[in-house]
């Protein structure tokens, strides 16, 4: 059986990495974002990288880590407001920035998985988003015309993995992580827990082994929580 | 006198129709969940993949994988599911959700909206708008009257970048509210704040409608 199982997150991304290459990551805000994988990203050194993700993470944390130290040349993104660092560069013209709305970059990350190079859709028509893109008229409607997202590389966290590379996840920290998984070249995934082979019931897998190629323990878990919210107990 | 920000979520919240699934902007359109009227059966959407969600967490209860599209910790209900982005944005754009309530920069009297960006200061991106206005049946505005500067939000055209051209079937601001009966219409003047006079509307309005005050 092929060894999906790697030892740690560095020697996971052995051999994968390049300046210049394309990254898709999962998550939303910081929930669901492979926090580890992130981690190695930064100790590589790798540079120029495009990284295909929903939010640029916070100053010192998720992406964020890799925007501080300028190894990301450019975003494909939907909103980047919460990070003063990308803000910064971003004004200084270090960072290049490609706005996706969210369900369109979904949906490329999930057509380009998918072996679909390109999409039409009702959203961005008529706006900055559509600019310079394909229109076609569909039963009277106009639809702009989105490219399938490939990625030399993605990476995904998980809660649950077994030996063969089929992921659970939980809760809304599943988001972008089951298109991200798809859309790689190779794909890697950082795990909560890893479980034996036929632990997980068959028809609960989310993301089935084919579409991940290397696995690791994450060993960052710390899940920050960008917006704390309470409620009184009586309430 | 203007209506308070929850006076303008309740005026949203009676929208609501039993058995709709609806999609909650974030800043006021969030407080409309507050204001739901008992015996009409809501589902709330969240636009990074949770289908029915719970009122805030209790310190016990936050569980970090558990946030709504605002990155807010939040709370399950018997009925919630998680989905997938592509799914979740399958639901928004396929159609299947009935009712968004929305921010706004700018509304244009043609339903153009803008809420994604003011050309000069920074961009922090469309994240879902974009989606929402093209796939969600029925959109609802909430805003102030003006802006800071005491200029008129419901413009004859939008001066800022659109969210989406068409795309606006009711506004509720703090003086007034408007509606059309579909997009090809004009929008009508429905309804008024407390003391606020048909004439102050027009004076601190830009865009043309029709009164159709009842």
């Amino acid at each position: 059986m092929v060894q999906k199982i790697h030892p740690d997150a560095p020697s996971a991304l052995a051999g994968l990495l390049f300046d210049g290459m394309t990254i898709a990551a999962g998550g939303f805000g910081l929930c669901g974002i492979p926090e580890t994988l992130i981690q190695a990203l930064v100790d590589s050194g790798t540079t120029g990288i495009t990284a295909v993700s929903n939010n640029a993470g916070v100053d010192d944390f998720g992406l964020g880590k890799l925007l501080r130290t300028r190894q990301i040349a450019k975003m494909v993104s939907s909103y980047v407001g919460e990070n003063k660092e990308f803000e910064r560069q971003y004004l200084a013209g270090e960072l290049e920035i490609e706005f996706c709305p969210q369900g369109t970059l979904a949906e490329r990350m999930r057509a380009g998985g998918a072996g679909i190079p390109g999409f039409y859709t009702r959203t961005g028509v008529g706006t900055l988003i559509a600019e310079g893109k394909e229109t076609k008229v569909f039963d009277g409607e106009t639809f702009v015309l989105e490219r399938g997202i490939v990625a030399d590389l993605a990476i995904v966290k998980a809660w649950k993995g077994d030996p063969y590379g089929n992921l659970v996840f939980r809760k809304s920290a599943r988001n972008f992580n089951p298109m991200a998984a798809t859309c790689g070249r190779v794909t890697v995934a950082e795990v909560e827990e890893l479980v034996g082979p036929g632990e997980l019931e068959p028809d609960q897998i989310h993301t089935p082994g084919v579409f991940v190629q290397r696995l690791i323990l994450a060993t960052h878990n710390e899940k920050r929580i960008e917006q704390r919210t309470i409620r009184k107990e009586a309430q | 006198m203007p209506w308070t920000r929850d006076e303008m979520a309740a005026l949203a919240a009676a929208e609501l129709q039993d058995g709709f699934y609806v999609n909650l902007g974030i800043g006021i359109p969030t407080l409309v969940a507050n204001h739901i009227a008992p015996g009409i059966d809501v589902t709330l959407q969240s636009e990074n993949g949770m289908l029915g969600l719970g009122p805030f967490p209790t310190e016990a209860e936050v569980d970090a994988d558990i946030i709504n599209a605002g990155k807010q910790t939040i709370t399950e209900l018997d009925r919630t599911s998680y989905v997938s982005s592509a799914d979740s944005f399958g639901m928004i754009r396929g159609g299947h959700i009935q009712l968004s309530v929305l921010g706004a920069m700018e509304v244009a009297e043609n339903g153009d909206l803008a809420n994604w960006m003011v050309p000069g200061k920074m961009v922090k991106g469309p994240g879902g708008a974009m989606d929402l206005v093209a796939g969600v049946r029925r959109i609802i505005v909430l805003m102030d009257h003006v802006d800071k500067q005491g200029t008129a939000k419901f413009r004859r055209n939008c001066t800022l970048p659109l969210t989406g051209a068409n795309v606006v079937d009711m506004i509720i601001t703090n003086l007034a509210i408007f509606e059309r009966p579909d997009r090809q219409s004009a929008f009508l003047l429905r309804g008024l704040a407390p003391g606020v006079t048909a004439q102050e509307v027009r004076d601190l309005t830009e865009a043309e409608y029709e009164e159709a005050l009842a």
